[in-house]
Parts: structure tokens; C-alpha cells; sequence
């Protein structure tokens, strides 16, 4: 670790220079009054209320309905940045899946002493009802969206995985949507590649894992908790996108070997299920007995192959922050290649030496849960007082198996409105990755901001906003 | 279509409709207070239209008081009162909410932004409020999300579940409104026709702005008689029973049609619209008019009872 402040890369420039990609975007807001502006922020943000996309964060109280900041600048990925991307996440995406397909089964990777057993049995993702079970066409996690974050031209890292049920699509979505409808003209002089066939893509996909059993065109639903939900505008979208039916627990029920929704018309065979809810819920008789969200009798009808579940019950074992680390190793153990993407080097607190290393090194590192996620319980080094260094510290020596570290990556910015002007602020990038019958990405995905100068959290629950992101055209 | 959406579409209708006979029924009260009352001041009316919409023990349970500004609180914004045209639209915004992809987008601007604007009078000081200027504004809101409704919404199963909806909740509101009237304000069943309660009825047909339609319809004098008819058995009017019943007999067709099975629903629905169409004014004052719309609610609930079996509740009846 270096002790000099690296330098940030900022997307829009080369030196002094506007980048090719960004020229147009540089002239429009150069030529955009200031009055302009902000009429179309209000527009922006209309447009956002009316179609209802809100975010709520639990335990936050304040407006259920609120509004995730949507910064209008763009971010702007060439075509060349974006074929490596594209590939990266399909790797990694075929890797993970072939993984969970592995360890649920022969465990191969644990017999070649590639991964420790315990770091996946020992999981409390690893799911001792899905051993033994080979999913449809043998994928566990039919939606992988990959956190990446970017340090220069062309180094990209892999933050994390999602495997279970990653949101935040219908942004990437409504995002462009948005664009389009406000700033036609850019679109006309821009060559921007559209991410509205994800809808489709998606419908493709979970019809293609559908069960053997299943006869003709499958019956796919989406399954939500409820409109009290912090997603459930994102469920309903999605939903309505596909033409599927968007129901709760309270709907299916299980019957003979098969799953069924309650209609006007009586009783419906369902065939493929897009959960939006946790594994813990999903069958009362499996799993949480007091849950009232799932269906009970749903995993048996699943391990007979009555229905499918999107994600497989368990796909969460290969998002740990823990296993994380030895997704090179698995690209190199299932697909014999080398990885495209890189990992963020990573120190595990549950190694002794790493330990040491992260307790001496703390000012410097950002330390993260092994479990959590949505940018709570870590420790950003840099931006904290010794007090709190200290008490973390504290924490750490108690339960060190819970704690990974990283290095302070120095995040790339990009141009985004503030109020005097546009300043750079820090971006990551989730693009959603599709695996069913082929594995397929849409050209784009969710940029999100970190509003506050200097911030290098993201999370809309913490302030974070949200750009619209392009991919040029060849 | 999921029975939990024609679930929260058919509530959703209801509530609207609720919401408008609640702010019906203040404007009345309201109107009535202004007028000298031989029988007892204004306090009668407003327990009338407190027992119309059954309300009235628990209101007295929170205020001691029955007086005017107590009233229209609880009435038009009191979320304890089930009834209040606060609780029914939101209630009706809430199940708009959960099946929003299954409303058009002007369906859903309207019924939110209703709500947005409830907000905003919930917010605003109450005496710069008029009671009539609430009453109006819910009922062009409501007017709004029914016209946005019949004129953008694919006619569907949906379609006819909120039909359902409507119907089913404006008979029952009607058959109150006329037994609050009948029981509160003619205690002796001699009083019924006698003319005595003219301006009582008069109220009746202001309460669902029946003045004109009543002028249209009838010739001669004001009797009990012609407005029993107006608003029970003519199939012209849209608020009468016979109209309502008429109505959700069709929605219920249309669904026999599209689902090509007919159920006990539509069975309880057409007995009770064939025996409408045979009453006659004169038997329903014979029966007794109070009798007469007991069984007609309970009628009209079972029916509510039945779709509810066979159709919201997703299994085969």
C-alpha cells in the first residue's frame, strides 16, 4: 500500500483533454442554461413520482415513498471498454454457476484443495436442502449482477457478487426511459445501444430453465413479499414488462406434485418462479417456520422437479465476501481461463497474518462485514477519526472470521450536477448478467453515484444517486 | 387473473364509492343545518346521517360532543373512522397501489393524485376549510378515477370485477341512505306518504343529486311513493337498486362469458334482479319499507358474499 494519495481517475477527461466519448455529452451541458437545468431536474423528478419509483429503506423511517436521487449526466462506456466488461461478467457469471453446481454435488473444488470446506459448508448461505439437486440446464443463479468499480482507463475490479436476487434493474431501465423522453436530441447525435430488450431476455431465460415436467409454454411468475416491500416497485415493473403475473405467498399453494396460483378461474400450474425474497422465507415448512411470505410444501415440489426457482435455494453461498476471493481460482478450476476481471486484493480476517496485517493497517483500508451489504457495518479507513478506528479495531479482534479488508481503491468519478455546475463524484457500475440456455448481458446497467464531494459510498440507502449509463455503438 | 388482483380491484372500487356516499351524506348533514327544524334542531339530522353510515357509537365514544365541526372532522378526516372519506381513499389508494400495473396510467394518476391532494387538505388549517368545498372536491375526485376508469381501462375481467365493485357497494349505500331516512324521521309507519316529511325527502334526492332526474321522470306532486320508485326500482336511475343490481348482473355476465362457466354467483345476482323487476311500489309499503330494504342489504350481501367464494378468494367454486 501506498501512503501518497493516488490520483482519481476521472471519466470524462484524459489530462486536460474531454475523451472522445464524453465530447457530446461536454457540449450539451456546456450549451444547457442554467434555467434549463433545473426545469428539466424538476421534469426528472416528476416522471419519477408519477411512475412510482420509490425506495424505502427499512428501519429508516421517514417517507416510504422517497425518491432515489437520479443526477442527469450520464456515464459513457466505449464500445472497446465495454467488450471487455461484457465478457468479464459472462466468465464470471458461467464460473459462479458452475461452482454452486459443484458444491451442491461432487464438490470437486473442495477435493482439488482449491477452497476450504469449511468456508462453504460452514456457510450459513449453504443450503443443506439443495445437496444433491441439479437445477434445470444446472443453474443455480439465473440473475448474477456484478459490482464493479474502475481505477483508471483500463483497470476494472470486481467488488462483489450477487447471485441471490440483485435489484436495482428497473433504474438501468426507467433511467433511459427518462433520458430519451427529456433529451431526445442527444440520443439522435449519440450512437447509444439500447438496454430495453432486458425484459424480454429475462422472460427468455426463466422460460428456459423450466421444469421437465413442464408440458407447452411455461407459467412464470414473479414472487414479491409485498407492496411493503423497498423493491416492490422494481417486482411490479418487471413484472409488467414480462406480462407476468406478480404474486405473494398467499396466492400459491401446493397441491399434488405441483405448484398453483389462485386465479378468478380457479387453480393454475406454476412452472417457473423469479423470487424476490430471501431463502429463509420461502418455505415455512423447509425454513422459517413463522414465515408468512413463502409457500409451504414449495421445496419438496422443487426437489421433484414440479417447479423451478429463480434463484436456486442456495445460490447465495458463492456471493460470500468470503468466497469471493476464490472466484479467479474457480474461473481457472471450471473454464480453464485466465480471469478477465480482477479481484480487489483482499485480506481475510479469519487468516491470522491478515489479521495483523489489517489491524496495523486500518487508517488505510476499508473493512467490510463477511455477510452484510448495502454499505452498512464497514469501516472506511480514510474518512475515519481514531476513536472509531479504535472501537472497530475492537471488533475485529473479537469475531475475526466476520471481517474482510480491502485497500482504499481510489474510485473513478464522473461529471455529475451540482449545484454550481458539474464536479466529479465517485461511480460504480452493476451490470446484470442473464443465465439460462446461453448466458447473456444487456449493453448497459446501473451507475450508481455517491452524491456527497469526496464520498466513496454508493448505496441509495446511504445518500447514494443513480446516471444513466451508456454503451457506444461500434 | 390472480384472485388477489380482482381482489384489491373490487376493494378498490368500493372505497371510491364509499368515499363518495360519505361526503354525500356530510354535504347533506350540512345543508340541513342550515335549515329551521321544528323536530329537535340540527342535533337529529347529524346523528341521521351518523346512524346512516353506523358510525355513530363510536364517534360519540371519542367526541362528547355532537356538534357541527366535530362531525366534519370525523367525517371527512379522521382515520379512526373507517368510513371517513380520509380512510376510504386511502384504503382505495392502497389497494391501487399493490395491482398499479393492472390500472391504466390515468387510472392511477387520478387515484393518486387525489390522494396527494387529501394530503394536502389534511395539512391545511381546518377553518380555512368550507364543509361544501370538501364535499365537492371529493366528490369531482371520485367522478375523475371512474371517468379516467370506464374510458381508458381494457375491458377485461378487471374491468368487471370493479364494476362488481362500484355496484355492489352504491346499493347498499342507497338502500341506508333511504332506511336512515324512512326510520330516523318517520317513527310511525302512518307517517309513510303522508306528506308531513316532504322536505325530509327532498333531502334524500339532493343527497344523491336525484332533484333533476326525479323532475324528468315523474309528473305531479312529491310523494313518498314516486321517490320509493326513483330510488328503488327505476332502472333509469343510476343510484337505484334496481339500476345497481342490474348493473353488476351484467358484469357478472360478462365474466360467465370469458371464464365460459357460469357459477352460483350469477345465480344469487339475477334472483335478486328478476324479483326486483317484479316489485312493485306498493308491495314494497306493504311489506313495510324499513323490512323491505333489510332484506334487500342482506340480499345484496350475500351476493357480495358469493363473488367473494367463488371468485376472490382463487378456489373452484
Amino acid at each position: 500500500m501506498s501512503a501518497t494519495k493516488p490520483a482519481i481517475f476521472n471519466e470524462m477527461l484524459n489530462g486536460e483533454q474531454v475523451r472522445s466519448a464524453y465530447q457530446n455529452l461536454e457540449k450539451w451541458y456546456r450549451s444547457m442554461p442554467a434555467e434549463l437545468r433545473s426545469l428539466k431536474q424538476s421534469e426528472a423528478e416528476a416522471l419519477f413520482r408519477r411512475v412510482g419509483i420509490t425506495f424505502a429503506v427499512y428501519g429508516e423511517g421517514g417517507d416510504p415513498e422517497r425518491l432515489i436521487p437520479f443526477d442527469m449526466f450520464p456515464r459513457v462506456m466505449t464500445a472497446e471498454e465495454w467488450r471487455k466488461l461484457d465478457r468479464g461478467v459472462r466468465q464470471r457469471a458461467a464460473a459462479l454457476n458452475a461452482f454452486l453446481a459443484d458444491v451442491y454435488d461432487r464438490r470437486e473444488i473442495i477435493r482439488a484443495g482449491k477452497i476450504p470446506e469449511h468456508l462453504v459448508t460452514n456457510n450459513e448461505a449453504f443450503e443443506k436442502a439443495a445437496i444433491g439437486f441439479r437445477p434445470p440446464r444446472g443453474v443455480f443463479s439465473h440473475i448474477v449482477g456484478v459490482d464493479l468499480v474502475r481505477t483508471g482507463p483500463d483497470q476494472f475490479y470486481v467488488l462483489e457478487d450477487n447471485c441471490r436476487t440483485p435489484s436495482g434493474v428497473s433504474y438501468m431501465l426507467q433511467n433511459r426511459e427518462i433520458m430519451m423522453r427529456m433529451f431526445p436530441q442527444l440520443f439522435m447525435e449519440s450512437r447509444i445501444r439500447p438496454v430495453d430488450g432486458y425484459a424480454g431476455l429475462l422472460k427468455k431465460t426463466l422460460a428456459s430453465v423450466a421444469p421437465q415436467k413442464c408440458q407447452g409454454e411455461p407459467n412464470i411468475v414473479i414472487l414479491t413479499p409485498g407492496h411493503f416491500n423497498s423493491a416492490y416497485y422494481e417486482h411490479s415493473f418487471l413484472a409488467d414488462l414480462m406480462g407476468v403475473e406478480l404474486v405473494e405467498g398467499q396466492d400459491l399453494f401446493v397441491e399434488g406434485d405441483f405448484v398453483w396460483m389462485k386465479t378468478t378461474e380457479g387453480p393454475k400450474k406454476v412452472d417457473v418462479i423469479y423470487r424476490r425474497i430471501d431463502d429463509a422465507f420461502i418455505d415455512p415448512l423447509c425454513f422459517r417456520p413463522d414465515s408468512m411470505l413463502g409457500v409451504p410444501g414449495l421445496m419438496s415440489v422443487y426437489r421433484s422437479g414440479g417447479v423451478t426457482i429463480c434463484s436456486a435455494p442456495g445460490a447465495g453461498v458463492a456471493d460470500d465476501k468470503a468466497i469471493y476471493t476464490f472466484v479467479p481460482e474457480m474461473i481457472r478450476f471450471y473454464l480453464g481461463e485466465e480471469p478477465i476481471l480482477e479481484n480487489v486484493p483482499t485480506w481475510q480476517c479469519a487468516k491470522p497474518d491478515d489479521c495483523k496485517y489489517v489491524l496495523e493497517n486500518l487508517s488505510e483500508l476499508v473493512v467490510k462485514e463477511v455477510h452484510g451489504s448495502g454499505g452498512y457495518g464497514m469501516l472506511v479507513g480514510p474518512k475515519s477519526d481514531k476513536s472509531t478506528i479504535e472501537s472497530f479495531a475492537a471488533k475485529i479482534r473479537k469475531n475475526p472470521d466476520n471481517y474482510i479488508a480491502q485497500p482504499t481503491l481510489a474510485l473513478s468519478a464522473c461529471p455529475t450536477f451540482v449545484e454550481e455546475g458539474i464536479a466529479p463524484r465517485h461511480v460504480d457500475l452493476r451490470p446484470y448478467c442473464l443465465v439460462g440456455e446461453t448466458i447473456e448481458l444487456v449493453p448497459g446497467g446501473l451507475t450508481r453515484v455517491a452524491l456527497t464531494e469526496g464520498s466513496l459510498v454508493v448505496n441509495s440507502s446511504q445518500g447514494g444517486g443513480v446516471k444513466d449509463t451508456w454503451v457506444l455503438a461500434e | 387473473m390472480l384472485s388477489r388482483t380482482a381482489e384489491h380491484l373490487y376493494w378498490m372500487a368500493r372505497y371510491i364509492e364509499r368515499a363518495e356516499t360519505t361526503a354525500r351524506l356530510l354535504e347533506v348533514g350540512a345543508r340541513n343545518a342550515l335549515l329551521p327544524n321544528a323536530t329537535g334542531g340540527y342535533r337529529n339530522d347529524w346523528e341521521a346521517v351518523l346512524l346512516a353510515k353506523g358510525t355513530l357509537e363510536p364517534f360519540v365514544e371519542k367526541y362528547t360532543d355532537i356538534n357541527q365541526r366535530n362531525i366534519e372532522t370525523w367525517l371527512f378526516f379522521d382515520s379512526d373512522n373507517p368510513s371517513s372519506v380520509y380512510s376510504c381513499l386511502s384504503a382505495a389508494r392502497e389497494n391501487a397501489r399493490v395491482v398499479r400495473t393492472a390500472l391504466t396510467a390515468p387510472v392511477w394518476d387520478a387515484i393518486n393524485g387525489a390522494f396527494q391532494e387529501l394530503q394536502q387538505l389534511h395539512r391545511t388549517e381546518r377553518s380555512k376549510l368550507m364543509v361544501t368545498d370538501l364535499c365537492e372536491w371529493t366528490l369531482r375526485a371520485c367522478q375523475l378515477i371512474r371517468g379516467a376508469f370506464t374510458s381508458t381501462q381494457l375491458r377485461n375481467d378487471g374491468y368487471d370485477f370493479s364494476g362488481i365493485g362500484t355496484t355492489i357497494e352504491r346499493a347498499d349505500n342507497t338502500a341506508r341512505l333511504i332506511d336512515v331516512k324512512y326510520y330516523v324521521l318517520l317513527p310511525s309507519v302512518n307517517y309513510v306518504g303522508s306528506g308531513l316529511d316532504q322536505s325530509q325527502w327532498a333531502l334524500l334526492l339532493q343527497s344523491m343529486t336525484a332533484q333533476r332526474a326525479f323532475n324528468w321522470s315523474y309528473q305531479g306532486e312529491v310523494t313518498a311513493a314516486k321517490i320509493a320508485h326513483l330510488l328503488i326500482l327505476n332502472h333509469r336511475f343510476p343510484r337505484s337498486l334496481r339500476a345497481c343490481v342490474q348493473w353488476y348482473c351484467e358484469h357478472l355476465d360478462n365474466l360467465a362469458e370469458s371464464y365460459q362457466t357460469a357459477t352460483a354467483a350469477q345465480e344469487v345476482a339475477h334472483k335478486l334482479l328478476d324479483d326486483l323487476r317484479a316489485a312493485t311500489v306498493e308491495e314494497i309499503f306493504e311489506e313495510g319499507l324499513h323490512e323491505f330494504l333489510a332484506r334487500f342489504m342482506s340480499r345484496n350481501a350475500e351476493v357480495a358474499t358469493t363473488v367473494q367464494e367463488v371468485y376472490l378468494s382463487g378456489m373452484p367454486a
